[in-house]
């Protein structure tokens, strides 16, 4: 598992467990238990699925085949500002695929990193359904329309200071 | 209760939103209390207008002005002027790029004019966070048609006789699913609505969530009263927060109102609904992937038969409908079949919802009855290509669809229709390109969707689709042979007719529709290795024109690598070894002295 090693804090740990038993520890609950400890945590270390996997009586590996086959769900922390670019198909005929690069050139990282100071991660989804103002770029909850290329240092330069 | 002799109704979906329209409805209200004008004047936050190009609208009603991309600044002079002193903001009004007159009434707009809204009847029209407007509007009728006055068959031969087909893809008779389900005996069924919408530059199913939920719950009780169904679960992508948001209001009311839980409308009809939400993955659009999804598992297919109807949602039989296919039943029921069934072409009745995107000037949502030929949507609703540039495709069906041409302008819209020329109706996304799209990066965007979402149970999708896709890459790249067309043809045909589900079924189309109607395409990638879209960076150089530099630097300043180098008012020059082809260069040149080839 290409995770971060991390150390599950007792309060964590009754976190987790209190929201497995909210599901009344049903094997069938996961995807809710995993979308509800992923808003608490941000991601979904080994460790974290290791945990839910007990609480709720079922193989890790069930659980990491879950984790990984949803694209939702991440085993990277996300940085304080997630940036998320649409790669639908209306934001790529508007060029799409020029804003990505522009904000992976500018931040050094790919698609599913996160950069060095834990400020920006980049990830790419599809359709936010604003295809009126394709492209668009979200940051946090923050949407960008019709964004060029060359708008991407303003983007990032409000993000810059906080 | 306050009598309110004004409505403003300000768009609240989520393209209208991002442009500032919770703001505009804050000022909004701010500004009619600082004039007292609160217990006249309501504003309410709708669901989508579908005019999205030019949002974010504020509807005044009952006059109809229809005023676009308003901004949260532009509330004083409409308040001032339009609600106070009587005159239309003139210069908020849509301007008819055409007769360049401005039309005060959305009626009068070409974008307006040739659809028919059954599905979007509510969006625009109603809080969708208000259940008594939804009631206002005949909402709930319908149930309560079918609990008084009909019998579980007399439901199903209804929506059987309204010839109503399913709007996610398929096509396949809505009327007929429900019978199947109905007659399948079990001590637990369930009702599912698929609002997993995957389709990349498709969004009418999320837009009917956030702007008539009700009516969408409304269809499913509904459903589940013809086939003897206690509950009910809505799939929804986790994408989607503000549909989820009123979803979950529009299900606490119907419970107060006792139109969801037990007795329903006073009558022994007990009937429930729950959220489940999808986690980001296309393959659970496919019905058995998302009954595997909403057990907690991956959601992987599986073969049928058996068909959900028979084993679904744990092991019991299960409708699983979309959520344009169930925004079509309540008002079925109302006006009955015979109303609906006089809509539309022979084989498909009704209306469909298209997500209207790409490289044309009225982006949106739109309702067209069945039979509206792609031409109208694209010309006369979409108002023409952006830019003044030429048509040169329309893909619909995404994905699983293909790109149509010039020659497929005049296709009356239907199921049958666009599979007959190489595409599909899909659930709705009509993504339009224009002479500046290559057709052959299209079909590779497609792939690499693809590749990315299959769920990789079955080898011919799995293994297939990469090799499709690696077969693509070698031509953008200018590394294509003439062979590669034959390979491309060989694997699609496997793929289609060996893979498990709908997803690797359907997954070559875009190569294939491009195949047929681009082949010059592919020729001019293979042999003269040129990409005349000017899309494919590997088949591109830029040049500086010697005659046009004037020495500005303007160009060496923006390029992001330093690959262009020259002395201050002497002709500049890129060296192709350094250059990424950004194209930065080219849009900050003034003199028109750098081009592509």
């Amino acid at each position: 598992m290409s995770s971060i090693k991390v150390k599950i804090k007792e309060k964590d740990l009754n976190t987790i467990k209190e929201i497995c038993k909210s599901f009344d520890n049903k094997p069938g609950e996961l995807i809710n238990v995993l979308h509800k400890t992923q808003e608490k945590f941000g991601y979904l270390p080994a460790e974290v699925q290791e945990i839910v996997a007990k609480e709720l009586n079922m193989s890790v590996a069930k659980v990491y085949g879950v984790v990984t086959f949803y694209s939702f769900f991440t085993m990277t922390p996300k940085g304080k500002f997630p940036i998320s670019i649409c790669t639908g198909t209306a934001c790529y005929v508007r060029g799409a695929d020029n804003v990505l690069q522009e904000f992976k050139r500018q931040l050094e990282i790919e698609v599913g990193e996160t950069t060095d100071d834990g400020k920006f991660s980049l990830s790419c989804l599809r359709c936010v359904g604003a295809c009126g103002l394709a492209p668009v770029v979200l940051v946090g909850d923050k949407t960008y329309g019709r964004v060029s290329p060359e708008g991407v240092k303003e983007i990032l330069e409000e993000y810059k200071e906080i | 209760m306050t009598k309110y002799k004004t409505h403003l109704l300000v768009c609240g979906g989520t393209g209208c939103r991002a442009s500032a329209s919770d703001d505009i409805v804050e000022n909004l209200k701010q500004e009619l209390e600082n004039k007292g004008l609160q217990d006249e004047v309501q504003v309410v936050m709708t669901g989508c207008f579908g005019f999205c190009e030019k949002g974010p609208i504020v509807k005044v009603s009952p006059d109809n002005t229809f005023y676009t991309q308003v901004k949260p600044e532009d509330v004083t002079e409409i308040i001032e002027e339009h609600i106070i002193k009587g005159r239309q903001v003139t210069r908020l009004l849509y301007k008819d790029p055409k007769k360049k007159e401005t039309v005060a009434d959305s009626k009068h707009m070409d974008f307006y004019k040739k659809q028919i809204r059954i599905a979007l009847r509510n969006c625009g029209f109603i809080d969708p966070e208000n259940l008594d407007e939804y009631i206002a509007r005949d909402g709930y009728m319908a149930l309560g048609k079918c609990l008084s006055e009909m019998s579980p068959k007399d439901v199903v031969d209804q929506i059987k006789e309204s010839g109503l087909r399913g709007r996610g893809g398929g096509g396949f008779p809505t009327g007929l699913k429900w019978e199947i389900a109905a007659k399948n005996e079990a001590d637990q069924k369930y009702v599912v609505c698929n609002a997993d919408e995957g389709d990349p530059g498709a969004f009418m199913d999320r837009s009917i969530l956030e702007g008539d939920p009700h009516a969408v719950l409304e269809a499913m009780a509904i459903c589940a009263y013809s086939m003897g169904a206690t509950k009910g679960l809505i799939y929804i992508r986790a994408e989607y927060p503000l549909a989820i948001k009123r979803l979950i209001i529009a299900i606490d009311q119907a419970r107060e109102y006792g139109l969801l839980g037990k007795e329903i409308l006073g009558t022994d009809f007990e009937f429930d609904i729950e959220l489940r939400y999808g986690a980001g993955a296309f393959v659970c659009g496919e019905e058995t992937s998302l009954i595997h999804s909403m057990e907690g598992l991956r959601g992987e297919p599986t073969i049928k038969p058996p068909y959900p109807a028979e084993k679904g949602y744990l092991g019991k039989p299960t409708n699983v409908n979309n959520v344009e296919t169930y925004a079509n039943i309540p008002i079925i029921i109302n006006k009955g079949a015979n109303w609906f069934n006089k809509i539309g072409t022979e084989k498909a009745k009704g209306t469909k919802v298209f997500a209207l995107a790409g490289k044309i000037n009225n982006v949106g949502l739109i309702e067209v009855p069945m039979g509206t030929t792609l031409r109208e949507v694209i010309f006369e609703i979409g108002g023409g290509i952006k830019d003044g540039k030429k048509f040169k495709a329309v893909q619909t069906g995404g994905p699983s669809g293909g790109c149509l041409t010039e020659k497929h302008l005049d296709t009356p819209i239907d199921f049958d229709n666009l599979i007959a020329v190489g595409s599909m109706m899909g659930s709705g996304g009509m993504i339009v390109m224009d002479e500046d799209d290559c057709m052959v990066s299209m079909a590779k965007f497609y792939l690499e969707f693809t590749v990315e979402e299959s769920c990789g149970k079955c080898s011919p999708c799995r293994i297939g689709n990469k090799r499709l896709h690696e077969v693509l890459e070698k031509i953008t790249g200018g590394k294509g042979e003439m062979e590669d067309i034959q390979r491309l043809r060989n694997m699609s045909n496997v793929i289609k007719d060996t893979s498990l589900c709908g997803l690797g079924q359907t997954s070559p189309n875009p190569i294939l529709s491009t195949l047929d109607n681009f082949y010059d395409e592919y020729l001019d990638h293979i042999n003269d290795k040129k990409c005349h879209a000017g899309q494919c960076k590997d088949l591109m150089t830029y040049f500086v024109i010697e005659e046009n530099c004037v020495g500005c630097t303007a160009c060496a300043r923006v390029c992001p690598v330093g690959a262009i180098a020259g002395e201050k008012k002497q002709s500049h020059f890129i060296d192709p070894s350094i250059c990424i082809k950004c194209g930065a260069c080219e849009e900050r040149c003034k003199f028109d002295a750098i081009i592509v080839k």
